[in-house]
């Protein structure tokens, strides 16, 4: 950053810790930035005259002479067509090999979106992915993070469905994702020859990791400028915001914040809960869907950050690997998409939220009859059925390879209920039964 | 004067001002940035310095910036023209914000200055009146408001003047009324109130004595709550506390409903007001959103003012349930508001109580939950605010403090079991951990004595015992396997089975099933008590198994049919017939 001529240089630095400075100075606003011995800092506390900054890229060779200069403005983002196509880091300045681009300026972080003014969301988004668009489909405005544990794909299944989505521009926030997956989503994206519809914002974990808080708000106020702006339909990518709530956790600490569960801070719920909830459908047709991933440590569900997401987002995707068929799927017992109902059978077949409980259900069975088979009781008839269906269910709908539109999902599913089962064991709707059961 | 001061802290919302006057614990001020008027509370007051909690983004917010004291605390406007509204935690209308975004330092009137309103005198002059006695009505939508002395004046009034049956604006005088000192008070149609404080502007507080039907079996049959009662709902999330929330909305017999929307989902407030417009009243068939007004702060609202939105919504309760109205306020989710309590009790550095939580969260929470409850007015008519809030207990574990702060302040509880939801039984409410201590209350059991059936109440104990005895036969089954267990067990298994599927189960996006009023409910429960007190003769388990499953398969069929109409009576038929051809006990097959 440039100085210039009016402002006023600090060079008396009070404290330094890991991540923050403390300066005394005057004429400073909340959340201003500033560069801090060149590095760039954000304020987080007045006090009087002593101003406590977080120094993003972190403390390291910052001497108590070091010059503080006051940007005067709170972090801004450059909008503009030019943003597509390029890549920029966290503080929104492009990376190498990336052009300037033309634009004004916004500040990241604005405000909310007046609920009445949202329109409930009601336009379907395939992914040819049966574990997302038969049982758990999602609309346009959601956000919904995938939990997965960090060995499963989650990146390569993320820029899969984004590709899939046929959104107008997509939008990948990176927080400390490794150079290795960064570089794949860039050639995945590359080889669809999708990159002109693409803004990539990002952390690696060769970044500083407070850095990484910026990234959400740079990738939702390019979200904005192109929903908002354009009317485009945004599909907006996070990854990983395990990583983001722990860079939170960081800097929570180092000011003396009281921790609560799992280390995390109190505002935890409130700091993810801004960021997801930027996901919405706009009157001018314009919408911004979030799709995240959560990775979690064992599978638990309770530690602190999914747990809050959970109560945040609109919904969860697992990821699971089936031992059986030896394929990763979309787990159809705990993946829940809470918006699905606003285009089940409305937008797609209208046999389709009663094709979906049924599997479940016949899955469910399957599950049953595995516990008994494990357990050493006998297995009925149906039992037997139930797991030859649950093993044909995994590998031709569930497993996230497979890539069909939802007719010829709902389709399989059907031959699939004639296989191995009769009319009445399936427990559909009669006259959906009449019209749709396949004829031998 | 106004007391002043200018800001010397910022810590994201929480701001040190330093006064030059007096402060009090509570009072609004207001932070002067350039243009933008940021709204806020004062949460500490020590020596000359005050920390105020500000209801906006403090970002830019200048050591130096001016502040100006108003002299009261948070107030609420409240008068006609609050129904079918939907204000944010500060009670701005949300809908006549012409921006797509929210920005900051914007606040608007919530009620309407120019609307015009048919009004009926009702007391006359010379009439003695006292804080909250009616002097009049207008009819807003289907309810007849009433306009009342302003619940800040306490004394007792003579009614000098009252205008006639007319038009009138809500600002116009509407009574003139005179103090003990002769000194003349006018009074018009709105008046204000502080939200902490609760309105008491009645006679009594008896207990409460009658049940509030919310159409689900769950709640009425097995655990009512009680009109002016209070209930919460704690539930891992996806166990389906909003859709329950949602359903109770729609069905439950009141005559207002506040839906207080605390740091949740906007699109969950969006469908409240797309469906409600479409949506009937199943009690007087007039649309939902008529009998609707909702208090959103969406999790990414300011976290202050999600404080406010609670006590917002029981504020406006009280001043209907003073109408003599059957107020119920559905608050989702208390957990939020206790979390943002913790943030800022931590800004402020205070020693934090059980995780991180401010050590008075349980006083604060009872406090509030006290307020609900049936009154009788001054006039002798009876008004109510019935209180259903959420809880999102942090990793579904219910011993962690809102949970246990709530379970110490609410009378019903309606524990959502993970277990149940993940095996799509809904609503997921716990038929063994929840309970209704209503249902130890005497005037509650002689309620239900006269108007459902004498001795209703020892009949639902009954069948929480057979629930209770089929969970502990299916612990049983699954070790020993089914035939390692008599028959007996199977059959046990399944009259729980039975009362689970056909009463505790319930469809919400079910056309028929999704409402059940006490009639129907007390139908089908005398039904499966029925089949529940015949002990069965069956051959072996395959068989038990068999059986039940077909009567539960009719039962359901009947829950989906239109109640008394051709089908279900047919189905009745059809269960009465396969049960009576069945083999039993005292009978010869």
């Amino acid at each position: 950053m440039e100085t210039k001529a009016f402002q006023k240089i600090y060079t008396k630095i009070e404290n330094i810790t890991k991540a923050t400075i403390t300066v005394h100075a005057t004429d400073v606003g909340n959340d201003e930035l500033a560069s801090v011995g060149g590095k760039l800092a954000q304020v987080v506390k007045i006090n009087g005259t002593e101003v406590t900054l977080q120094v993003f890229s972190g403390t390291e060779g910052i001497a108590n002479n070091a010059e503080v200069i006051f940007h005067g403005e709170p972090p801004k983002l450059k909008v503009g067509d030019g943003l597509a196509g390029n890549i920029f880091n966290a503080y929104g300045q492009p990376l190498a090999g990336s052009k300037e681009i033309a634009g004004e300026e916004r500040e990241i972080g604005g405000p909310t979106v007046n609920p009445y003014k949202r329109l409930q969301p009601s336009e379907f988004i395939p992914t040819g992915i049966a574990g997302i668009d038969l049982n758990n489909a999602l609309v346009s405005g959601q956000k919904i993070p995938f939990f997965a544990d960090p060995d499963q794909p989650y990146n390569q299944v993320m820029a899969m469905v984004a590709l899939r989505a046929k959104a107008d521009k997509i939008i990948l926030g990176g927080m400390g994702i490794s150079n290795d997956d960064f570089l794949y989503f860039k050639n995945v994206f590359d080889n669809a020859g999708a990159l002109d519809r693409i803004v990539f914002f990002v952390n690696t974990t060769e970044n500083p990791p407070v850095e990484r808080l910026l990234v959400p708000d740079m990738a939702l106020t390019a979200a904005e400028y192109f929903a908002v702006d354009k009317g485009e339909k945004v599909l907006v990518l996070l990854t990983d915001m395990t990583l983001y709530a722990d860079a939170l956790a960081i800097v929570s600490n180092r000011m003396d914040q009281i921790p609560s569960k799992d280390s995390m801070p109190g505002s935890l719920y409130s700091d993810l809960a801004k960021i997801y909830e930027k996901a919405v459908q706009l009157p001018n047709g314009g919408s911004i869907t979030i799709i995240a991933v959560t990775t979690l440590s064992g599978g638990d569900i309770t530690h602190a950050v999914p747990d809050n997401t959970g109560y945040i987002t609109e919904g969860q995707l697992f990821l699971r690997n089936d031992s059986d068929t030896g394929k990763v799927i979309v787990d159809p017992f705990r993946s829940l998409s809470r918006l699905k109902q606003l285009v089940i059978g409305k937008k797609t077949r209208e046999d389709h939220p009663q094709v979906m409980n049924a599997a479940v259900r016949l899955y469910a069975d399957a599950s049953n009859a595995k516990t008994k088979l494990e357990n050493g009781f006998d297995l009925t008839d149906y039992d037997q059925r139930t797991l030859k269906f649950a093993y044909d269910y995994s590998k031709e709908l569930l497993a996230i390879d497979v890539n069909i539109d939802v007719t010829k999902m709902l389709d399989t599913a059907w031959t699939l209920f004639a296989k191995y089962f009769s009319k009445a064991e399936v427990g559909i709707r009669n006259d959906l039964i009449e019209k749709y059961w396949p004829a031998n | 004067m106004k007391t002043t001061g200018e800001v010397v802290g910022v810590t994201s919302n929480l701001v040190t001002v330093k006064v030059n006057g007096a402060v009090s614990q509570n009072e609004i001020c207001y932070i002067t940035m350039g243009n933008a008027r940021l709204m806020a509370e004062v949460i500490k007051v020590n020596g000359d310095k005050a920390s105020v909690q500000v209801f906006e983004s403090t970002r830019g917010l200048r050591a130096g910036t001016p502040v100006e004291f108003m002299g009261n605390m948070l107030e609420v406007t409240l008068g006609p023209g609050i129904i079918t509204h939907i204000y944010d935690g500060l009670q701005n209308d949300l809908a006549a914000m012409d921006t797509l975004f929210l920005e900051r330092g914007h606040y608007n009137d919530p009620l309407d200055y120019n609307s015009t309103w048919d009004f009926t005198p009702i007391a006359k002059e010379g009439d003695t009146v006292t804080a909250g006695d009616w002097l009049g009505e207008v009819p807003e939508h289907f309810i007849k408001h009433k306009i009342m002395v302003p619940f800040v004046m306490k004394e007792k009034y003579t009614v000098k003047n009252i205008a006639s049956a007319g038009t009138y604006k809500i600002t116009d005088t509407i009574a003139t009324v005179t103090d003990s000192e002769g000194k003349e008070h006018a009074i018009s149609m709105i008046q204000r109130w502080p939200v902490k404080e609760a309105i008491t502007a009645y006679k009594e507080k008896p207990r409460p004595y009658k049940v509030m039907e919310t159409g689900m079996r769950a709640i009425d049959t097995f655990n009512p709550i009680a009109e002016g009662g209070t209930g919460f709902i704690p539930g891992p999330f996806g166990a389906g506390k909003t859709v329950l929330q949602h359903a109770i909305s729609k069905q439950a017999e009141a005559d207002l409903i506040l839906f207080v929307a605390c740091g949740e989902r906007a699109n969950e407030v969006v469908e409240v007001f797309v469906e409600f417009p479409e949506l009937d009243d199943p009690h007087t068939g007039h649309k939902l959103i008529e009998r609707t007004a909702i208090i959103c702060n969406t999790s990414n609202m300011p976290v202050a003012a999600r404080e406010a939105s609670v006590y917002t919504g029981m504020t406006i309760g009280e001043y209907y349930r003073a109408m003599g109205l059957k107020v119920l306020i559905l608050a989702d989710s208390t957990s939020r508001w206790a979390q943002a309590l913790r943030e800022m009790s931590n800004r402020l550095e205070e020693l934090p109580g059980p995780d991180a939580f401010p050590m008075d969260l349980s006083a604060i929470i009872s406090n509030f939950y006290a307020r609900a409850g049936l009154v009788h007015l001054n006039n002798g008519q009876t008004g109510s605010v019935t209180f259903i809030g959420t809880v999102s207990p942090a990793g579904g574990n219910l011993k962690e403090p809102v949970t246990e702060s709530t379970k110490k302040a609410a009378r019903c509880f309606y524990a959502l079991a993970q277990q149940r939801a993940d095996s799509k039984r809904y609503p997921a409410i716990d038929p063994l951990e929840s309970y209704s201590k209503y249902l130890e209350y005497p005037e509650i059991i002689e309620y239900l004595d006269s108007h459902v059936e004498a001795g209703w109440v020892d009949k639902v104990n009954r069948a929480k015992t057979i629930v209770l005895r089929g969970k502990e036969a299916s612990e049983q089954i699954n070790i020993l396997g089914d035939d390692g267990v008599p028959v007996e067990y199977h059959d046990r298994y399944w009259k729980s089975e039975l009362i689970d599927f056909v009463i505790l189960q319930q469809d919400s996006f079910d056309k028929i099933d999704s409402n059940c009023p006490m009639e129907r409910q007390k139908y089908m429960f005398n039904k499966i008590m029925d089949v529940c007190s015949i002990s069965f003769k069956h051959k072996d388990f395959e068989e038990c198994i068999k059986f039940y499953k077909q009567v539960i398969n009719l039962f359901r069929q009947m829950n989906f049919s239109e109640y008394n109409g051709e089908e279900f009576k047919k189905y009745d038929a059809e269960v009465g017939t396969l049960i009576a051809n069945y083999p039993q006990e005292g009978k010869n097959a």
